[in-house]
């Protein structure tokens, strides 16, 4: 394998992780204050479709973000409503959520567009458009970094930096600011956060809505950046992927980025080669497909390093009286 | 400790539940701009108006009574088994391939062996998620999510590159033998002299699923293992306590929750389809939550929640037929919502109610001592907390 294969392979590598690292990280805030979350794929969806669809309509693919975001937003405070105020069970709340996502995505975009589930294809300013960084003509014509540069490095959108970036943001609120150390401390032992005078249910709440906000511009960057327009069940299980990715990075931030890039790679590496070869044995696409879920069982399984989650994960918090 | 009368918690909270989601959706569907009484007299109408709506009525109901049992046995033992879905499909798989393994003379001997197949593929794909959950303490929750998708890439991948007839472009198997084929309703009906529609999917399959819900019935209550699971589920402790192995309940709890699924694939596979498709489940096994979680994880109740369902998916269809406007996902909305309000926010009907019935002087045998404020929230949601990692 030469450069030339190697690059586009890397290149569509960082653009399918970019939506699992948002949902990953909306994940892990919400785990670490200890509310579970399997909706995360249903809140993609909904921002997915929300964002096309204003983009859509407005033309300007910003507010379309705005949107997607609010959209995410509600699902996820209504995540939170179940599971935190009503104690209710939050792994059937998050059931929940993604058949409502499912089912509304499809039954307001007929509504709006008539085109059988998808929003009308985007152009223009309603799309991310790719940024082209300083000096990539410059650097074109050095050999070896000059096509790293240019063709790996530059030209994506600005939510896949943006996504770096909220990896390094994630690491330091959480292990650098008090609020990062009460969300930890929530998700492992709230009563001892109460007994210290922090509110329980105001940092649940927090990780909530930073929770929706990041599974918004996840599903912005799926329906607006990666692709033109929204299509029916376009998260295609992302979001389980993404919490596969969080398993997998043991719930810290750059572990995490680690983990969606590994399966951001399987994923552009099944998209780009229809047969693979490894060693003389044909590897099956469809294995290629499931082998995220299949790591993830392997290292849930503790034979690789066991993942231990947060403690409180799951139980909704009572408040002794 | 707060006491709801039974009539309260098994019929009026799920009721209420049922009619909350009802109104959401209704709400919905004016939205979009159409009326929601039409709505829902054009889905009962489709659902129970002829012999051919109660035939696809049934035969959806038999696949979510299949799956709903198999979550309900699960919640049992407090485990939320949301594997229904990869379940079923590998125990799909199961009966295509006892199917087409032997020329089968007559369907009276094919079904049997079709059953144990099934469920013991079902079975099969739930024992290595309770494995992990019993002996290494991996999320079973997690691990069955895990464990559809993988099932449904094996499938997808068995189906195009093995089981398809050489020559045939479409990823399923050939059509079973003759001597599979189910009788149907119009067949059945007609042993008795009645008439049925031809053209519905029911099939003898709808017999297994009542005789599962009193096995079931009668293995939870009225066997020393259903016992075993109840008091595992109600408290670990308590259960390890009184000699019973956590490893064992988990195991066997599950390998019968994944069999039960597993046995949707007679319904779906050997009566309706008659081969094997690349998604032979179809949500099923998500269904099977909404209606465990209706059917307060009881067997009467699961059947008639399954029938609930049942006329959802079918009316459904029909309301796409009759108003276009409202595409047929709208069930997939109903159906979040009735997931929503009786699972996730159960406490939100629950709360007010057991205040009303705890008031001192109501509620006929309840304790008449004031209630501290704040006590009534203190319960545990009705059927499970599976947090067990």
């Amino acid at each position: 394998m030469d450069l030339a294969t190697i690059i586009p392979i890397l290149d569509a590598t960082l653009r399918s992780a970019t939506p699992l690292l948002f949902v990953c990280l909306a994940g892990l805030f919400s785990e670490r204050s200890g509310i579970i979350d399997i909706g995360l794929e249903g809140k993609l969806l909904i921002a997915a479709f929300f964002s096309a669809s204003v983009a859509a309509m407005s033309g300007s693919v910003w507010i379309g973000l705005l949107a997607g975001i609010g959209a995410s937003l509600v699902l996820s405070l209504l995540h939170g409503v179940a599971s935190i105020t009503f104690r209710g069970n939050q792994l059937i709340s998050g059931v929940a959520l993604n058949f409502l996502a499912s089912g509304l995505t499809v039954v307001i975009g007929e509504n709006w567009f008539g085109l059988g589930g998808r929003t009308p294809q985007l152009s223009g300013a309603a799309r991310f458009q790719p940024i082209h960084l300083p000096g990539v003509e410059a650097m074109a014509d050095v050999p070896v970094i000059g096509p790293i540069y240019s063709n790996l490095i530059s030209g994506h959108t600005i939510l896949v930096y943006a996504a770096i970036v909220t990896v390094a943001l994630t690491w330091w609120v959480l292990f650098r600011t008090r609020f990062g150390l009460h969300l930890r401390a929530v998700g492992e032992n709230p009563e001892s956060v109460d007994t210290a005078g922090i509110s329980v249910i105001r940092l649940r709440y927090s990780a909530m809505v930073i929770a929706g906000v990041l599974c918004g511009i996840g599903g912005a960057y799926l329906a607006t950046g990666l692709a033109a327009g929204f299509v029916k069940e376009m998260s295609a299980g992302r979001g389980f992927i993404a919490l596969a990715a969080l398993i997998f990075a043991k719930w810290r931030p750059w572990y995490a980025l680690a983990a969606c890039l590994l399966f951001g790679f399987l994923d552009a590496v099944g998209t780009r080669f229809q047969k693979l070869e490894v060693l003389g044995v044909n590897v099956p696409t469809q294995f290629m497909q499931a082998l995220p879920y299949i790591l993830t069982v392997v290292i849930l399984a503790g034979f690789v390093g066991k993942a231990i989650p947060p403690r409180a994960g799951g139980t909704p918090y009572v408040k002794e009286r | 400790m707060n006491k709801l009368p039974k009539w309260v918690d098994v019929a009026l909270i799920p009721f209420i539940n049922l009619l909350l989601a009802l109104i959401v959706s209704g709400l919905v569907i004016l939205y979009i701009g159409e009326s929601p009484f039409e709505a829902i007299s054009i889905m009962v109408r489709g659902a129970v108006g002829s012999t051919y709506g109660w035939g696809y009525t049934l035969y959806y109901a038999t696949n979510f009574i299949f799956t709903g049992l198999a979550v309900a046995v699960a919640f049992q033992a407090r485990m939320f088994n949301i594997g229904g879905e990869g379940q079923a499909a590998i125990g799909s798989l199961g009966v295509a391939l006892v199917c087409l393994a032997v020329p089968w003379p007559h369907w009276l001997i094919a079904l049997p062996a079709a059953v144990i197949a099934g469920a013991i593929f079902g079975a099969a794909w739930a024992a290595i998620p309770a494995y992990l959950q019993a002996k290494r303490g991996s999320h079973i929750v997690i691990t069955t999510i895990m464990f559809n998708f993988i099932a449904s890439a094996l499938l997808v991948y068995l189906l195009v590159n093995v089981m398809k007839p050489v020559g045939t472009m479409a990823p399923e198997t050939g059509r079973f033998p003759p001597g599979t084929f189910l009788p149907d309703a119009y067949d059945m009906a007609g042993w008795v002299g009645l008439r049925f529609s031809r053209s519905a999917p029911l099939n003898i399959t709808f017999f297994i699923a009542i005789l599962c819900c009193v096995l079931v019935y009668l293995l939870i209550w009225r066997t020393r293992l259903g016992y075993q699971i109840r008091a595992f589920g109600q408290s670990e402790s308590a259960a390890v306590y009184a000699g019973i192995s956590p490893v064992r309940i988990t195991m066997i709890t599950m390998l019968i929750s994944g069999g039960l699924a597993g046995l949707m694939g007679i319904n779906a596979v050997m009566g309706e389809a008659e081969r094997l498709v690349i998604d032979p489940v179809q949500g099923a096994g998500f269904v099977g939550i909404a209606v465990a979680l209706m059917g307060r994880s009881h067997p009467a109740g699961v059947f008639l929640a399954g029938l609930l369902f049942g006329m959802l998916y079918q009316g459904g269809g029909e309301l796409e037929f009759d108003i276009p406007a409202i595409s047929r996902e709208m069930i997939l909305v109903i159906q979040a919502l009735v997931i929503l309000f009786t699972g996730a926010f159960d406490n939100m009907i629950r709360m007010p109610l057991e205040r009303l019935f705890n008031r001192p002087g109501r509620g006929g045998g309840s304790p008449a001592k004031p209630m501290p404020p704040g006590e009534g929230t203190t319960h545990k949601p009705a059927v499970s907390e599976p947090e067990k990692s």
